[in-house]
């Protein structure tokens, strides 16, 4: 079940665990507008390592505004960046 | 300058060196066979941009069907007679109209829409498109030859986990009069990563 539903702002985990993860460290504490969630898919951190990715994880495309993302944007006001994040990176705000 | 060569260099007997270890491991602990890393490529190798660029163009010509791609682009692919390998990743195809303007990158490695376009330019690869197209995506539109008004949104999309993403360009203005198939021939690679708009009419006379 879907903890999060699209317009929910979320904050991103920050961690940089030694092992595979997939969350670039650039979004890590910034905060992000849920833009579509997309359903369960199998966690990355285990298949990486021949495991069966399971408890599966909700997968999110997150809206972030560039401005927030850099301190020194360059572009406009308006302009954004989305990724895909799993749920077990991201928090209530 | 966003680095055209392939980033590797020298180290490119390296890599390949290591492939074909991983590749040796993968067959020796029975993940997969050779046959299915045969198949793997033989899938991507039959896959170019004119692949996208036909669909973009039904797209273009048919809104209902461009409605349908965007929200099952998979279904809507096999209408056209592609039908995604089960082991590909999910495919969206994303929208550049007058007011969104996408761009795709992978920063973490090199993920692409390759079950329907085929294999990255080699620039998609290297360091310096992926660590500055996310910071500053207008200056490198620019170097691409693209200039976009500031009232745009320019959105960059960061492929990094199961779902990679075509851009549907603009269709250009003037266009009203061609075939599906001329049309096609106006849709780049590096329209359909958004590093650049669709081929306008009047730059197809001057080449």
């Amino acid at each position: 079940m879907a903890k999060f539903q699209p317009g929910d702002q979320v904050r991103i985990r920050v961690g940089v665990p030694p092992t595979h993860f997939r969350t670039p460290e650039y979004v890590q504490g910034k905060h992000g507008q849920i833009e579509t969630s997309w359903g369960p898919f199998p966690n990355p951190e285990g298949l990486a390592y021949g495991g069966d990715g399971l408890p599966a994880q909700p997968l999110y495309l997150v809206k972030f505004a560039q401005t927030d993302l850099w301190k020194e944007y360059k572009g406009a006001a308006q302009d954004t960046l989305l990724l895909d994040i799993y749920e077990n990176w991201l928090e209530t705000i | 300058m966003v680095e055209k060569g392939h980033s590797h260099g020298d180290n490119a007997k390296y890599y390949s060196l290591r492939a074909e270890a991983i590749q040796e491991l993968l067959i020796e602990k029975g993940i997969c066979s050779m046959d299915d890393i045969l198949t793997m490529a033989d899938q991507i190798d039959s896959r170019s941009p004119e692949d996208g660029a036909k669909v973009l163009a039904h797209a273009w010509v048919d809104s209902e069907y461009k409605a349908r791609l965007l929200a099952d682009a998979e279904t809507a692919l096999m209408e056209l007679g592609y039908d995604l390998p089960e082991t590909a990743p999910k495919l969206t195809v994303l929208e550049n109209t007058d007011d969104v303007h996408n761009m795709a990158v992978c920063t973490l490695c090199s993920c692409y829409p390759r079950a329907i376009i085929g294999r990255p330019p080699a620039w998609y690869k290297g360091l310096a498109y992926r660590s500055r197209v996310v910071v500053d995506p207008r200056g490198v539109l620019k170097e691409f030859g693209t200039e976009l008004d500031e009232s745009i949104e320019v959105r960059v999309i960061d492929s990094s986990a199961d779902f990679r993403y075509l851009i549907l360009p603009k269709r250009p203005a003037g266009t009203e009069e061609m075939s599906e198939e001329e049309l096609a021939k106006l849709i780049t690679q590096e329209s359909m990563i958004g590093v650049g708009l669709a081929v306008s009419p009047e730059q197809t006379k001057s080449i």
